[in-house]
């Protein structure tokens, strides 16, 4: 039992639940992996030491009385800082929530609590998710375990690098143009943008409302498999919840068989910006699945071309009005109260001083192409954009059961690179987003380390809407056959820290 | 696609409630030029005859039933408020009128 | 400012108005989560994440609220949407918990629709309905330090959320034209039978006085005969009906004033004061104003089904304007009797008494007569006097059976009120039942004949209407309690005039 922190969730749930180390002795040696590493990596904005330790005994009481333990009981889970935590501070990496203690638990908090999962802490972000770095946090850069002068991607590297520094077997994310898979790509983590609907948003502050999805976060597919199971499913608290039930992810994780599936290759997802070695393991991946017995075809999604600019109108014209609500009278932060300004001038001084220079763009941006007279033009026309790309989608999936690409273009950029050029940093999302404008269901998982950097490549599989299972089947295929090809997971090629 | 000016963003940054500074108008102002000439070319498709989506999922009429649930406590509808008085949110004068 | 008369404006121009109500519905819960919509409660304990706009929360639409919208839509008879959505009004107010109201805007539930109003000389008037919507109420804010508690020179202000959230539907006329110098009365009797029509739908108390339907008057005119309308002014919520009234007439002075002295009406929010009957300028709408109107995200569309939305109709009760008219019949009541019950707030006691077993006449003759005067008198609703129309009816039969006269049946009512128990339990403790036995009132008869013996020999050469004055000597000795038709009866008997 010396390397409780490099177990997968499915080995320290089964461990738990057998008596061979209890779920006290688990969270402790996670606390304390996080108290040796996160000040080098960032990956934490709060540590529920206290709150995780009693969520610990619980399991271990309910195991000594001999009750039935779920399959994550006792596990310990970094939570994005985006879902809310009814007695934890929850900020979004913003200033302007500095210090607010929601007196709520998000749905997915809930479920997770009810699932005996042993919540560690609150991870870094990029500020109310409006990122691919993590840089915009209002509380420091969070580092790329692989290479801590990286990113971990964005908005959830804090998630990503939590899994990557060994501080946590499971994370939470939220992904609206790509902020789960994204950063699993570059930190070679699985991460699963469930179908939009299936995982609940109450207590998810929200970035653009259509496009978030909260999602699991993992070392392996099978764990992401089981997180998604216990956080999926309706919630009559959503009204965007879809009420059906969740597809067995977890049975398809552990088919590891992909014969006689067809793969489409997205034809877009290729060309200029697509660094060779990206290029280099996702088509040496294409030929794994034929070599693994699917058949493999090439397919054109014309409208993908449209995604990004399409996102960039409709995310932010979401978030200005999304992010209206902090106005310094209810919570977090007031800045220039002296008696004598109005509290028109405290919101704007307040919003001024709380939020960084990413989401004040956004909030302009979002503002200016929801006004009267540029709204058909740009919100209106970017609505139609979803249209066609769903379309595009839903021809493509007429003829092939999932849809592959690179996760990302590049492998993790060094901190700083993108930080004032944000069409740079926009270009990270390509592949990711039109699965957002969809709703349909997206994983990555790790398919290499690209030649010229030793850094992690993601391979993206997308599904059609409630067919997430198909993402564990094929992902479940890949990683055996890629551990075998290696004979160990990616992750253990990471540095030290 | 017309470009932005530092006076349409400045306009922007008052219906948003930015006190932005002086500086961060006009760096604001040339990079939102960038951007919105670069997401512009979805105006590409606004002459077609494609329903727009608003929703990525085709859901309709969810609705709950007319029944109470329980509210938080006025403590905790507080707790987080940077001011408070006789059990209600303070805050300062309102210059506006409705 | 000295303002042209009515008279001369109206001799100039032609008044255009729109009118602008919202009500707030009775629902248990408000119209986007689970909180009590309870009147009265101590601040911010009706309150939830969702209505104090909490980062991360989200809004479930009340299907009660939806079923009241269309309920309206379709007595305002208004084509009901097949498919519409909720959007978000963006402004910053602090009022408002997100800084949005979750509104419609252009897919209203209810559209295309009108309302008769009758005007006090009976004519019937058309007001064509341009849509009724659902929405959310704001919080309540209280503005500390002013000297009036108005916004102006306070400094600081405290909120309340308990209203925010509460469902409201907001009702929207086209351009109520061709309504001429009646235009206030139009104004007034349109937000009158609005008012009735919500009330009969059982979807909202509506009473203005508790600020569950306010009304925002649109005005503006222009010269006869000039088919373009004017620039209007706004006056919000002007919360009484005699206000309604009263705030058009005095922006159409107004309006004429500033037009013939040559000026421009700037389009503006304009607050009415019920001290004076005025009102004066609030916020001018400049071109800042952009409520940025998007699909809200965070609902879906709602898409009524046409099974539910008949069944609605089938289930609406009957309208107030024809149920007045039915009533009116059946009460055999002249259009000015029937205006006094309507004003008085009969309508309800009276039905409840006939329904208890009472003759329409009589119902409405004690709600009417003696129960008025006291609501009256104490400044109260008639429904609110401690006493049911089980009673009255009670009080009724009781007359009717001859046991009580008018005198002793008003004292009754006076014992019931008093809370000294039912009509009967009244009777006997006070001992009030009527003495129709002949020889208990034959002394009083003889009596009364010895005491007036010019009018006796009167009545003896035939003169028999003076036997009144008899009778009302009887009734004195007797102290009202006699039997005045039994006495009258005896009487001429005795007298030899029978
Ligand atoms: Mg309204
Ligand atoms: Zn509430």
């Amino acid at each position: 039992m010396t390397d409780l922190i490099k177990y997968t969730a499915a080995d320290t749930a089964a461990a738990i639940a057998s008596g061979q180390v209890s779920a006290v002795e688990v969270a402790q040696a996670h606390l304390d992996r996080i108290d040796a590493v996160d000040k080098k990596v960032n990956a934490f904005l709060h540590v529920d030491t206290e709150g995780a330790l009693a969520a610990a005994r619980a399991v271990d009481d309910r195991r000594a009385k001999g009750e039935e333990l779920g399959p994550l009981a006792g596990v310990p889970l970094a939570l994005k800082d985006v879902f809310t935590t009814k007695g934890v501070p929850t900020t979004c990496g913003s200033k302007i929530l500095e210090g607010w203690i929601p007196p709520y638990d998000a749905t997915l908090t809930s479920r997770l609590k009810d699932a005996g999962v042993v919540i560690l802490g609150k991870t870094n972000m990029d500020e109310f998710a409006m990122g691919s770095s993590t840089e915009n946090s209002a509380y420091g850069p969070t580092g790329n375990p692989w290479d801590l002068s990286r990113i971990p991607g964005g908005s959830g590297g804090g998630s990503a690098a939590a899994l990557a520094a060994y501080e946590a077997p499971l994370a939470i994310g939220t992904d609206t143009g790509g902020s789960i898979r994204q950063p699993g790509a570059v930190t070679g983590t699985v991460g699963v943008k469930p179908t939009y609907g299936s995982v609940s948003r109450y207590g998810l502050v929200a970035f653009s409302s259509s496009l978030d999805q909260g999602g699991p976060c993992a070392r392996t597919v099978l764990d992401a498999a089981l997180l998604h199971e216990a956080i999926a499913g309706h919630d009559p608290l959503d009204s965007t919840s879809i009420d059906a039930p969740v597809p067995a992810v977890v049975a398809a994780a552990k088919l590891r068989d992909v014969r006689g599936m067809r793969i489409g290759v997205v034809k877009e997802f290729a060309g200029e910006g697509y660094q060779a070695g990206v290029m280099q393991r996702f088509n040496e991946s294409v030929e794994l699945l034929r070599e693994l017995g699917a058949e493999v075809v090439e397919v054109s999604c014309p409208s993908f071309t449209l995604a990004l600019p399409a996102y960039y109108l409709i995310a932010p014209s979401e978030a200005s009005s999304n992010l209206a609500r902090f106005d310094a009278m209810r919570y977090g932060l007031r800045v220039g109260d002296d008696g004598t300004r109005s509290a028109e001038d405290v919101t704007a001084l307040t919003r001024e001083a709380g939020f960084g220079p990413e989401v004040k763009r956004r909030i302009i941006l979002g503002t200016y192409a929801l006004s009267s007279g540029y709204y058909d033009a740009y919100y209106g026309s970017a609505q139609k954009v979803r249209t066609l790309i769903s379309r595009d989608f839903d021809a493509a999936f007429a003829g092939v059961d999932v849809l592959i690409s690179p996760t990302t273009p590049t492998t993790a950029f060094p901190i700083g690179e993108r930080a004032d050029d944000p069409m740079a940093m926009y270009l990270a999302d390509l592949c990711t987003i039109p699965s957002n404008l969809a709703g349909n269901a997206a994983m990555s998982l790790p398919c290499g380390l690209a030649p010229e950097d030793n850094l992690p490549v993601g391979l993206q599989i997308i599904a059609p809407a409630m067919a997430d299972d198909r993402l564990y089947r094929v992902g479940g295929a890949v990683e055996a056959a890629l551990n075998d090809k290696w004979g160990h997971p990616l992750l253990e090629e990471a540095p030290a820290l | 696609m017309p470009g932005i000016t530092r006076e349409e963003v400045a306009h922007l940054a008052r219906l948003s409630r930015l006190e932005l500074q002086a500086e961060e108008l006009d760096h604001f102002a040339e990079q939102l030029d960038v951007i919105i000439g670069a997401v512009a070319r979805v105006s590409e498709v606004a002459g077609l005859d494609v329903p727009p989506t608003s929703h990525p999922l085709p859901l309709t009429n969810v609705m709950r039933a007319d029944e109470v649930r329980p509210s938080l406590t006025p403590e905790q509808a507080l707790s987080g408020a940077p001011a408070a008085e006789e059990q209600r949110f303070r805050v300062p004068q309102i210059l506006g009128e409705d | 400012m000295n303002l042209v008369s009515y008279d001369d404006a109206m001799a100039s121009y032609d008044p255009v108005m729109g009118l602008e109500v919202h009500v707030e519905l009775g629902t248990k819960t408000k119209m986007f989560c689970g909180c009590s919509t309870t009147l009265g409660a101590e601040p911010n304990s009706q309150t939830c994440p969702t209505c104090l706009g909490l980062p991360g929360s989200l809004p479930v639409v009340n299907a009660i609220g939806v079923e009241s919208a269309i309920k309206i839509g379709l007595a305002l008879n208004c084509e009901i949407a097949q498919w519409c959505r909720f959007a978000r009004k963006n402004y910053f107010y602090p009022d408002m918990p997100k800084n949005f109201q979750t509104s419609q805007y252009d897919e209203p539930i209810a559209f295309n629709g009108y309302l008769d109003v009758q005007l006090e000389d009976g004519e019937i008037f058309r007001v064509q309905i341009e849509r009724a919507h659902m929405e959310e109420d704001t919080g309540k804010s209280s503005h500390i330090g002013g000297a009036t508690g108005r916004i102006h020179g306070a400094s600081h202000s405290l909120l309340d959320y308990n209203r925010a959230g509460i469902p409201l539907i907001e009702i929207v006329t086209k351009p109520i034209e061709g309504a001429g110098v009646r235009a206030p009365e139009v104004a007034k009797a349109y937000v009158a039978e609005l008012r009735e029509l919500i009330k009969a739908l059982g979807v909202s108390e509506a009473r203005m006085d508790k600020g569950q339907m306010r009304c925002d008057v649109n005005l503006s005119l222009r010269p006869h005969g000039r088919e373009k309308f004017g620039t209007r002014s706004e006056t919000k919520n002007v919360n009484s009906l005699r206000s309604v009234e009263r705030a058009a007439r005095f922006e159409i002075m107004r309006h004429a004033t500033v037009l013939d002295d040559g000026g421009t009406i700037v389009q503006e929010t304009r607050h009415f004061h019920e001290e004076d009957g005025s009102t004066t300028a609030g916020r001018i709408k400049d071109n800042a104003e952009d409520y940025r109107y998007f699909p809200e995200p965070d609902l879906v569309p709602i898409a009524p089904a046409r099974a539910w939305v008949e069944e609605l109709r089938a289930a609406l009760p009957e309208l107030p304007r024809l149920r007045r008219a039915r009533l009116q019949g059946e009460w055999g009541l002249s259009d000015q009797d029937m205006q006094s019950v309507l004003n008085a707030g009969a309508v309800q006691p009276i039905l409840e008494t006939i329904a208890a077993g009472a003759p329409a006449d009589q119902a409405r003759k004690w709600w009417m007569g003696e129960l008025a005067r006291r609501a009256n008198e104490s400044g109260t609703d008639l429904s609110e006097q401690p006493i049911t129309p089980g009673q009255v009816a009670r009080v009724c039969a009781l007359v009717a059976e001859g046991k009580l006269n008018d005198k002793l049946a008003r004292q009754v009512i006076e014992g019931v009120l008093a809370g000294q128990g039912e009509p009967d339990e009244v009777v006997a403790a006070r001992g009030l039942a009527v003495v129709s036995d002949d020889s208990a009132l034959g002394a009083a008869v003889d009596q009364a004949i010895a005491d007036n013996p010019a009018i006796a020999d009167k009545i003896r050469d035939g003169k028999v209407a003076a036997v009144g004055a008899l009778v009302g000597a009887v009734m004195k000795t007797t102290r009202g309690q006699a039997d005045a038709a039994r006495v009258k009866d005896l009487l001429l008997q005795k007298l030899g005039a029978a």
